[in-house]
């Protein structure tokens, strides 16, 4: 964006979302009322007291905060600088801030601080395996719409490896399995066959439903004990870390899969861009034939990274079983596979913006379910809106600029 | 984009090399009728019911238990395997096409009328979702289309009172309208942004769906008295007509039905607008080079697509349901992607395949309560068929056909 035509179309969003933020959580509601957060959990090393904060004026200076935010943007883009990604990210912790406060004033509950996060990270684990199958497959030139039947199968197998060994850690194991089976067929079909890709990512997530919910209408539910209660991970507290206010119990005490989660993410983002693994397959999904040119088997390569990103989503569906502690139900992902694309999408393809994303995706799924307890002056079904709705923004370029793999999608033909 | 062809089949036999020569007529309406696309689309669902039958089988208690000594007694298990699977198929057949054990004609003859009733909705979406595919547009949003179509429609239905007919016509009207605004989001922002039409169309989905659970939380929506999420009931003048009277739920939905294949018949062959859908479909820049704009194809194509689906929520609306509620698009919108891509993007095979894809709906409902196979082998079957017929290569190494390029070939030795 150094030469060319400057775009205010960022900053005019900020501004805009700003000034709605500061009517509607901070003039119009009435005054005199408080809003409590609630930091603390029992077993931290100090304890931080619950603080009582003015709703209105709170809210207010928030949102004028993120106002002055958009207020820079506007000056940088006048300027032609470009600043990172600090600014959307307070910008938008300014507008949250703001809208928490206003969500929670006045009630008999506090807003649980620790207890959002914890679970917004819980429930963006799902989506963070996901959306970093879908980066696997999609830089090697494969498109990934069969993520929610990965996750599906991984559920699935994961609660009866687990249930019939009595063991959370074998189902963990299995889970992978049944993923990257679903990833062989995608890459099967997209590779042998040359179906279009979205044709047989859309077929198999109807496949996956169809084979898990038979199975559990008829073996599962016939014989619960042996083949559907699978037991819980346990949570791992790291010793010491666990017990730092706020961070300990968010990072420190989940369970196994989580601190898995972090170490797939640090060694796809360093492999993805710094090695010759990573460099070979985004030479296949960006121009295959230059790829095959110097010798990169095109095809193999496809094949390889569509059945590990499958294995990967495979093993984030064994969060729906044996990591959430709970039995195999019909159609129990519920579109996560969906969104976990479009976290894909939001953080630009590469696995570190996965995270990002899924998090952000996870804490409004959270978000919805902590105000739901609290009592929130928001219909819930608009608050579950929000992710698909930024979405769409995002890849309507509202957001920023998106450039998917150039050769995703299209069958290589020597 | 990813180039989207349904059918490569038709393409290689319209192939010039294939028609040079003409061994005989015989010879050569053979050949025709085991390589073309008919044979294949037969055989893709006798291999998806065996497969089916597979999965029936294993799920059976009396198979399980004489495969415990199926070498001692392999015919135990032969003999329970077909009595687990010709049950299950028999039934499945006499819910959706006859009923043997009637004791009238007209309770004989319900289940072919049910199965027409439930293909209503999937041919409507089916020929959205075919015209979309004949432009290379991958619209996967059908099922957020229905339920805006239904969510107008329904209005208009319950909310305005009108003199018969012309409140039949203005909620028709309605649902298309509602249908097209949905898809047309996406069509603007493909045209505007280039905004990817699959991951839009998904987002749109699911905001549709809270969007129909969050008007359904409201007064204006909901029963009179009641607060559940259901609708009053459709006003007599807004009813689609019953077509065999009140003994049956077949309504005047299905010949619309009729009407929109043979419009979009006339619409796609011979039409401009459909010669430049077509057009841009094949080569996008082939078509801008002839002066034809993509763009505001894109943009017509999803408004047309919009509201067929919407009047399939209308023929639920209106017809089959008579009231709205959450679950009004069941999950007809997935299903007629499948249907789109059984009937080959084509009028009158998407009828055919709607009729197909009812009948497996109606018969497998029937399934259920008769012999406790769960409908859920329905979607297996479903998506074994699609996943098949997407893979003409794998169906002639199924059942060793010859491959029509390869037979032409020695054709022309002959």
């Amino acid at each position: 964006m150094t030469a060319g035509k400057v775009s205010y179309r960022a900053p005019i969003a900020y501004a805009a979302i700003g000034l709605l933020s500061l009517i509607g959580f901070g003039l119009i509601p009435p005054s005199g009322r408080h809003t409590t957060f609630a930091i603390s959990t029992p077993k931290d090393l100090f304890t931080i007291e619950p603080f009582t904060v003015p709703s209105k004026s709170t809210a207010i200076v928030f949102s004028l905060v993120a106002l002055a935010l958009a207020a820079l943007a506007f000056w940088a883009a006048r300027k032609r600088i470009r600043l990172g990604v600090w600014l959307p990210s307070v910008f938008g912790l300014c507008v949250l801030l703001a809208f928490l406060t206003w969500s929670a004033a006045d009630k008999a509950n506090s807003m649980p601080v620790t207890g959002l996060l914890q679970g917004s990270l819980f429930l963006a684990v799902p989506l963070v395996f996901g959306s970093l199958a879908g980066v696997l497959c999609e830089h090697s030139g494969i498109i990934d719409i069969a993520i929610e039947g990965q996750l599906l199968a991984g559920a699935f197998l994961a609660a009866v490896v687990a249930t019939m060994s009595h063991n959370p850690y074998a189902g963990l194991i299995a889970a992978p399995i049944a993923g990257a089976l679903v990833g062989l067929l995608l890459v099967l079909f997209a590779v042998k066959y040359r179906v279009d890709q979205i044709i047989v990512g859309v077929v198999l997530n109807v496949l996956v439903v169809g084979v898990t919910s038979y199975l559990f209408s008829t073996v599962l539910t016939a014989h619960r004990e042996t083949w559907n209660t699978p037991p819980k991970l346990p949570v791992l507290e790291i010793p010491f870390l666990s017990r730092i206010p706020v961070l300990g119990p968010v990072l420190f005490r989940q369970t196994i899969i989580v601190y898995l989660m972090f170490a797939v993410v640090i060694v796809l983002q360093v492999m993805l861009f710094r090695s010759r693994w990573g460099l070979r397959m985004r030479a296949v999904g960006e121009h295959p034939k230059a790829a095959d040119t110097v010798g990169i088997k095109v095809n193999r390569t496809r094949l390889r990274n569509t059945v590990l990103g499958g294995a990967i989503a495979g093993l984030g569906g064994a969060f729906f079983t044996v990591a959430a502690g709970l039995a195999f139900g019909k159609e129990m992902t519920g579109g996560k596979g969906f969104i976990a694309l479009a976290a894909m999408i939001l953080g630009r393809w590469s696995p570190k913006g996965a995270l990002l994303a899924a998090l952000l995706f996870g804490f409004a799924d959270n978000l919805q379910v902590v105000l739901g307890i609290i009592g929130t002056p928001v219909p819930s079904q608009l608050m579950l809106m929000t992710p698909y709705l930024a979405t769409i923004f995002a890849v309507a370029g509202l957001v920023g600029r998106n450039r998917p793999p150039a050769s995703e999608g299209i069958p290589y033909v020597k | 984009m990813p180039g989207v062809t349904p059918d490569p089949q038709s393409a290689r036999l319209e192939d010039p090399a294939a028609e040079t020569v003409a061994p005989g007529r015989g010879a050569q309406l053979l050949r025709e009728i085991t390589t073309g696309n008919a044979m294949i689309s037969v055989l893709a669902v006798v291999a998806a019911l065996f497969l089916g039958a597979v999965l029936i089988g294993a799920a059976d208690p009396k198979v399980q238990n004489a495969a415990t000594y199926l070498f001692a007694r392999p015919g135990d298990f032969g003999s329970a395997l077909w009595g687990a699977v010709s049950n299950a198929y028999s039934a499945l057949f006499q819910g959706a096409v006859y009923d043997f054990d009637a004791q009238t004609f007209a309770r004989a003859i319900r289940p072919l009328t049910e199965t027409m009733t439930m293909s209503v909705p999937l041919i409507f979406a089916g020929l959205g979702l075919a015209i979309g595919f004949r432009a290379g547009l991958f619209n996967i949003g059908a099922q957020g289309q229905i339920i805006l179509g239904a969510i107008f429609g329904g209005y208009i239905g319950f909310a305005w009172h009108l003199p018969i007919g012309l409140h039949l016509l203005l909620a028709l009207i309605g649902a298309m309208l509602g249908g097209a605004i949905w898809a047309s989001i996406a069509g603007v922002l493909k045209a505007r942004t280039g905004a990817h039409e699959v991951i839009v169309t998904i987002m749109l989905n699911n905001i549709a769906l809270y969007l129909v659970a969050y008007l359904l939380s409201l007064k204006a929506f909901q029963r009179p008295g009641s607060v559940n999420p259901i609708s009053p009931f459709i006003d007599k003048n807004a009813e689609l007509p019953l077509l065999l009277g009140s003994g049956f739920r077949l309504h005047a939905g299905f010949l619309l039905a009729l009407v929109a294949a043979v419009g979009v018949w006339w619409l796609m062959s011979r039409s401009t607008l459909g010669f430049t859908f077509r057009a841009v479909g094949a080569n996008p820049h082939a078509a801008r080079t002839a002066g034809m704009s993509v763009e505001r194809t894109y943009i017509w194509v999803m408004g047309i697509a919009g509201a067929l689906a919407g009047l399939g929520g209308a023929a639920q609306v209106l017809g089959t349901e008579r009231v709205l509620t959450g679950g009004v698009a069941a999950s007809f919108g997935f299903d007629a992607i499948t249907v789109a891509l059984l009937g080959r993007s084509k009028p009158l095979g998407t009828v055919l395949a709607g009729l197909l894809f009812g009948a497996l709906r109606a018969g497998g409902f029937a399934m259920q309560a008769r012999t406790g196979t769960p409908i859920d082998v329905v979607l297996v079957v479903q998506s074994l068929i699609v996943l098949l017929i997407a893979a003409p290569p794998l169906v002639r190494s199924i059942f060793r056909l010859p491959d029509p390029a390869r037979a032409a070939l020695t054709g022309a030795r002959a």
